[in-house]
C-alpha cells in the first residue's frame, strides 16, 4: 500500500476549538484511513438481511437479483415454497467475494407470514428471532472472557407490500408498528410492474401518509455534510417506498443482455430506473448505506434492547424489596451501570444505616437517662423518708430520755425524802429508846 | 443434497456462491472508512522517561508542531502524569491526540514507587472505559477514548545497559500497554557503541521477560517492512525543532561544532523509522491491540475480582440476566443481613442495660429494706425502753403508794405509844 495524501491543510484547526494545532510539515496520520481499510478487508464483513412479506410477492427473486446470484434456487427454495403450518423464521448463510472483499451474508426469511386465515401474532416469531439475536450478542458482549464476537443481529428488514394500489393493509401497519423500534425497516412495493407510474405515485403517497399517521419509524438516511451525497439522499427520500421488480432471467434487449420480465407488450427491465426503483434500492442497500444500517442497528436498536434488558434486571430487585429495605429511586439509575448502581445503593444504604443507628442510639440514651433519673428520684425519695423516720425515732428517743430523766429525778428525790424520813424515824426511835433508858 | 426443508436452511451451513455481475459490496471498506473519518480518530501517547531526556522535543518533532510545554523542574516530590489533548488535522483526517507526560520520573532519591502513578493512570483510563461500557444507557460511539495506545519508553543513552528503574517500570507496564523502547539523545552515542547498546538492551529485556510491542507481521502488505523494523528496536532517536541549512535545503537538525545531526537522515538516527512505524503504518494496529488485548485483560481481571464468572459450577453458561440477578440477590441479602445485625446489636444492648438498671433498682430496694429493718429494730428498742420505763415508773408508784400507806399507819402507833 503506497502512502497517499501529501497535502497539508492549514488553519482548519481553529474551527475545532479546544487545543488545535497547525502542523508545519507532513506527519503521516492521514494514512490512518488506509490502515483502517486494510484491517477491515482482512477481517471481512458480515450482514444480516431479513425479508418479510406474504407469499408470492417476489421476495426470493428480488434477493437473487440484488446479489446477482442464485441464493434461492431449485435446491434452495424460497420461503413461498416452504410454507409450514405456522410462521417460521429461518436463515441461510452465504459467503460472497468481490474485489478482494469478503461478505458473509445471512438472509432471514419468514415462510408462512401473512398466509394464514388468522394472522394474529404472526409477527411474534419475527420479534422473538430479532430479540434472541440481540440476546446472544448481549451475552457474548458481557462474558468475562470475550472473544471475537460474531454479529448475527438483523441489520435490515425489507418489508414487501402487495401492490394493491390502494394503501397499506392492517397487517402491514401492525407489523411495522411492532418492529420499527427493533430493526431498520425498509418498506418496498413488490411486483411494481403491475402499477403504472401514476398509480405508483399515488400508491407511494398514500403509503407514506399512512406511515406518518401511524408514527411508524422507517429507516432514515443519515444527514451528510457532503452536498453531492445530500442531493442523492433527497432523491431517494422522494421515491420512498421503493417500488421494485425482480427477475431471475436474462433477456436480450436492443443488443444488451439485461435482467427483466418478458411480457407480450414489452420487457420490464429490472435495472432501468424508469421502470422501477430497483437500482436505487441496490445502490442504497449495498453500495452506500450498508455500513450505516449496521451502525444504526448497533448504536440504536441494540442499545435500546440492552438498556431495557439491564433496567429490567436492576428494577427487579427494587420492586421486590421496596417495603423491606431502603433502596434508591429508579430515575437516577439510567446513567450508571448496574454494578455502579449497586455501589451507589450500598453507599446510600450505609448512610441510612448510620442514620438509623444514630437515631436508635439517641432513643436508647434518652430511655436510659429517663430510667436513671427515675431511679435517682426514687432513691432520693427513699432517702428522704428514711431521714424522716430517723428523725422521728430520734425525737422519740429524746423524749423518752427526758421522761426517764424526769422520772429518775423524781424517784431520786422521793427516795432521798424517804431516806430522810427513815433517818428521822430512826433518830426519833433511838431518842425514845434513850429516853426510856434514862428514866430507869 | 436431498435433504429436508429444515436441514437445507440449518444455521451452520455456509454456501460459497459466485456472483453473476458486479453487486457493489466491495465498497464496504470505503463506507466504513468514510464513517470513521467523519467521526474522527483518537490516539493517546504516554511518554515515560527522566526529566530532560527529550520527551517534549521528540513529540514536537514527530508531529511537526510546537506543543505547549514548560520545562519541568527536577524537584518534584513524586511522579505525576500530565495529559494534554490536541486536535490535529491532516488533509481530511481529524486526530484527537493526547500526550501524557510523566513529570518527575527518575528525579526522586527513592524511586521504588515511581511506576505506581503511571500504572494507576493507565488503569484509570481502562476503568473509565469499562464503566462507560457497563452503563445501562451508554454511548460508546461518541465516547472520548482516553486509553493509552502506546507507551514510548525513553532510555538514557549511557551506552551500557538498562537502569534497574527502567526494568522495573517496563515490567510493570508491559501487560497493560504497548511499549516501544527508544534510546533518547542518540547523538551522544557512536555507531558501534549504539549497536552494542541495542543488543544489550534487547537481551536484557528478553531475559527479564519484558514484553514490548512487536510490529505485526500478519498483514501481507506490511509484513516486510514491519519485520525488518522489529530488528532495529530499540529506535535511537534525536529530536529537534530547529532548522539548519544543509546544502541548499533546510532541515531539522542539531548543530554542533563538529557537524550537523540531521533528524530525518536515516544514517544519523532512527527517527524516520519511528515515525514510519508509529504513525504511518501501525497506528491502527496499536489502537486495536490496546482494545483487544490490554483492555480485555484489564476487564477480565476486574470482572473476576467482582465475582463474575462465565459459567456456574455445573459449567452451564450464565446469561447476563442470571449473573446480575444473582449478584443483586447476594447484594440485597448482604444489606438485609447488615440491618439485622445492627438491630440485633441494639436489642442486645437494650437488654443488657435493662438488666443493669434492674440490678441497680434491686440494690436500691435492698438497701432501703435494710435501712427499714434497722429502723424497725431501733423502734423496737425504743419501745422496749419505754416499756421498761413504764414498768419502773409503775414500780416506783407502787412503792410510793406502799410507803404512803405505811406512813399513814405509823402515826397511829406513835399515838398509841404516847398514850401509854
Amino acid at each position: 500500500m503506497s502512502i497517499s495524501e501529501r497535502s497539508v491543510t492549514e488553519a482548519a484547526g481553529n474551527i475545532m476549538g479546544e487545543l488545535s494545532k497547525n502542523l508545519e510539515g507532513y506527519v503521516g496520520f492521514a494514512n490512518l484511513p488506509n490502515q483502517v481499510y486494510r484491517k477491515s478487508v482482512k477481517r471481512g464483513f458480515e450482514f444480516t438481511l431479513m425479508v418479510v412479506g406474504e407469499s408470492g410477492l417476489g421476495k426470493s427473486t428480488l434477493i437473487n437479483s440484488l446479489f446477482l446470484t442464485d441464493l434461492y434456487s431449485g435446491e434452495y427454495p424460497g420461503p413461498s415454497h416452504r410454507i409450514k403450518k405456522t410462521v417460521q423464521v429461518e436463515q441461510s448463510k452465504v459467503l460472497i467475494k468481490e474485489g478482494g472483499v469478503q461478505l458473509l451474508l445471512t438472509i432471514v426469511d419468514t415462510p408462512g407470514f401473512g398466509d394464514a386465515v388468522d394472522n394474529s401474532n404472526c409477527w411474534q416469531p419475527v420479534i422473538d428471532h430479532i430479540d434472541s439475536k440481540f440476546e446472544d450478542y448481549l451475552n457474548s458482549e458481557s462474558r468475562v472472557n470475550r472473544r471475537q464476537m460474531p454479529d448475527s443481529r438483523v441489520h435490515c428488514c425489507l418489508y414487501f407490500i402487495a401492490p394493491s394500489g390502494h394503501g397499506l393493509k392492517p397487517l402491514d401497519i401492525e407489523f411495522m408498528k411492532r418492529l420499527h423500534e427493533k430493526v431498520n425497516i425498509i418498506p418496498l412495493i413488490a411486483k411494481a410492474d403491475t402499477l403504472t407510474p401514476e398509480e405508483c405515485q399515488e400508491f407511494k403517497k398514500q403509503i407514506m401518509r399512512e406511515i406518518q399517521e401511524h408514527k411508524i419509524k422507517i429507516y432514515e438516511f443519515p444527514e451528510t455534510e457532503d452536498e453531492e451525497e445530500m442531493k442523492l439522499v433527497k432523491k431517494i427520500k422522494e421515491r420512498l417506498p421503493l417500488a421494485v421488480v425482480g427477475s431471475n432471467t436474462i433477456i436480450e434487449v436492443e443488443g444488451k443482455r439485461v435482467r427483466g420480465r418478458q411480457y407480450p407488450w414489452g420487457v420490464a427491465e429490472v435495472e432501468n430506473s424508469e421502470h422501477c426503483d430497483f437500482t436505487i434500492l441496490r445502490n442504497m442497500l449495498i453500495r452506500t448505506h450498508m455500513q450505516d444500517l449496521k451502525d444504526v442497528t448497533n448504536n440504536v436498536h441494540y442499545e435500546n434492547y440492552r438498556s431495557r434488558k439491564l433496567a429490567a434486571v436492576t428494577y427487579n430487585g427494587v420492586d421486590n424489596n421496596k417495603n423491606k429495605s431502603l433502596l434508591t429511586k429508579p430515575d437516577t439509575a439510567d446513567d450508571m451501570s448496574p454494578l455502579a448502581q449497586m455501589e451507589e445503593e450500598k453507599r446510600e444504604h450505609v448512610t441510612k444505616m448510620k442514620k438509623m443507628e444514630n437515631e436508635m442510639e439517641q432513643v436508647f440514651e434518652m430511655k436510659v437517662k429517663e430510667k436513671l433519673q427515675k431511679l435517682r428520684d426514687s432513691e432520693g425519695e427513699l432517702q428522704r423518708r428514711h431521714e424522716q423516720m430517723k428523725k422521728n425515732l430520734e425525737a422519740q428517743h429524746k423524749e423518752l430520755e427526758e421522761k426517764r430523766r424526769q422520772f429518775e429525778e423524781e424517784r431520786n428525790n422521793w427516795e432521798a425524802q424517804q431516806r430522810m424520813l427513815e433517818q428521822q424515824k430512826l433518830d426519833t426511835r433511838t431518842l425514845e429508846k434513850n429516853k426510856k433508858k434514862k428514866i430507869f | 443434497m436431498a435433504a429436508t426443508d429444515v436441514d437445507i436452511f440449518s444455521n451452520e451451513e455456509k454456501r460459497n456462491l459466485n456472483l453473476g455481475g458486479h453487486v457493489g459490496f466491495d465498497s464496504l471498506p470505503d463506507q466504513l472508512v468514510s464513517k470513521s473519518v467523519t467521526q474522527g480518530f483518537c490516539f493517546n501517547i504516554l511518554c515515560v522517561g527522566e526529566t530532560g531526556i527529550g520527551k517534549s522535543t521528540l513529540m514536537n518533532t514527530l508531529f511537526n508542531t510546537m506543543f505547549e510545554n514548560e520545562e519541568a523542574s527536577h524537584y518534584q516530590n513524586g511522579v505525576y502524569l500530565r495529559p494534554r489533548t490536541y486536535d490535529l488535522q491532516e488533509s481530511n483526517v481529524h486526530l484527537k491526540l493526547t500526550i501524557v507526560d510523566t513529570v518527575g520520573f527518575g528525579d526522586q532519591i527513592n524511586k521504588e514507587d515511581s511506576y505506581k502513578p503511571i500504572v494507576d493512570y493507565i488503569d484509570t483510563q481502562f476503568e473509565n472505559y469499562l464503566q462507560e461500557e457497563l452503563k445501562i444507557k451508554r454511548s460508546l460511539f461518541n465516547y472520548h477514548d482516553t486509553r493509552i495506545h502506546i507507551c514510548l519508553y525513553f532510555i538514557a543513552p549511557t551506552g551500557h545497559s538498562l537502569k534497574s528503574l527502567d526494568l522495573v517500570t517496563m515490567k510493570k507496564l508491559d501487560s497493560k500497554v504497548n511499549i516501544i523502547p527508544i534510546i533518547a539523545k542518540a547523538d551522544t552515542i557512536s555507531k558501534s557503541e549504539l549497536h552494542k547498546f541495542k543488543i544489550k538492551i534487547m537481551s536484557e529485556l528478553v531475559s527479564n521477560g519484558v514484553q514490548i510491542y512487536q510490529f505485526p507481521t500478519d498483514d501481507e502488505a506490511v509484513t516486510e517492512i514491519n519485520s525488518s523494523m522489529n530488528a532495529h528496536l530499540p529506535f535511537a532517536v534525536v529530536g529537534s525543532v530547529e532548522e539548519v541549512k544543509v546544502g541548499n535545503k533546510t532541515v531539522r537538525a542539531r548543530q554542533y561544532p563538529w557537524g550537523v545531526v540531521q533528524v530525518e537522515n536515516e544514517s544519523h538516527c532512527d527517527f524516520v523509522k519511528l515515525r514510519e512505524m508509529l504513525i504511518r503504518v501501525n497506528m491502527e494496529d496499536l489502537r486495536e491491540q490496546t482494545h483487544a488485548r490490554h483492555y480485555e485483560l484489564y476487564r477480565r481481571c476486574k470482572l473476576e475480582e467482582m465475582g463474575f464468572k462465565d459459567t456456574d459450577p455445573d459449567s452451564q453458561p450464565f446469561s447476563l440476566q442470571e449473573t446480575y440477578e444473582a449478584k443483586r440477590k447476594e447484594f440485597l441479602g448482604d444489606l438485609q443481613r447488615k440491618e439485622e445485625e445492627m438491630r440485633q446489636m441494639f436489642v442486645n444492648k437494650v437488654k443488657e442495660t435493662e438488666a443493669e438498671l434492674k440490678e441497680k433498682e434491686r440494690e436500691l430496694h435492698e438497701k432501703f429494706e435494710q435501712l427499714k429493718r434497722m429502723h424497725q429494730e431501733e423502734k423496737r428498742k425504743v419501745e422496749e425502753k419505754r416499756r421498761d420505763l413504764e414498768e419502773e415508773m409503775n414500780a416506783f408508784n407502787r412503792r410510793k403508794v406502799a410507803a404512803e400507806t405505811l406512813s399513814l399507819s405509823q402515826p397511829l402507833k406513835k399515838d398509841k405509844d404516847k398514850k401509854n
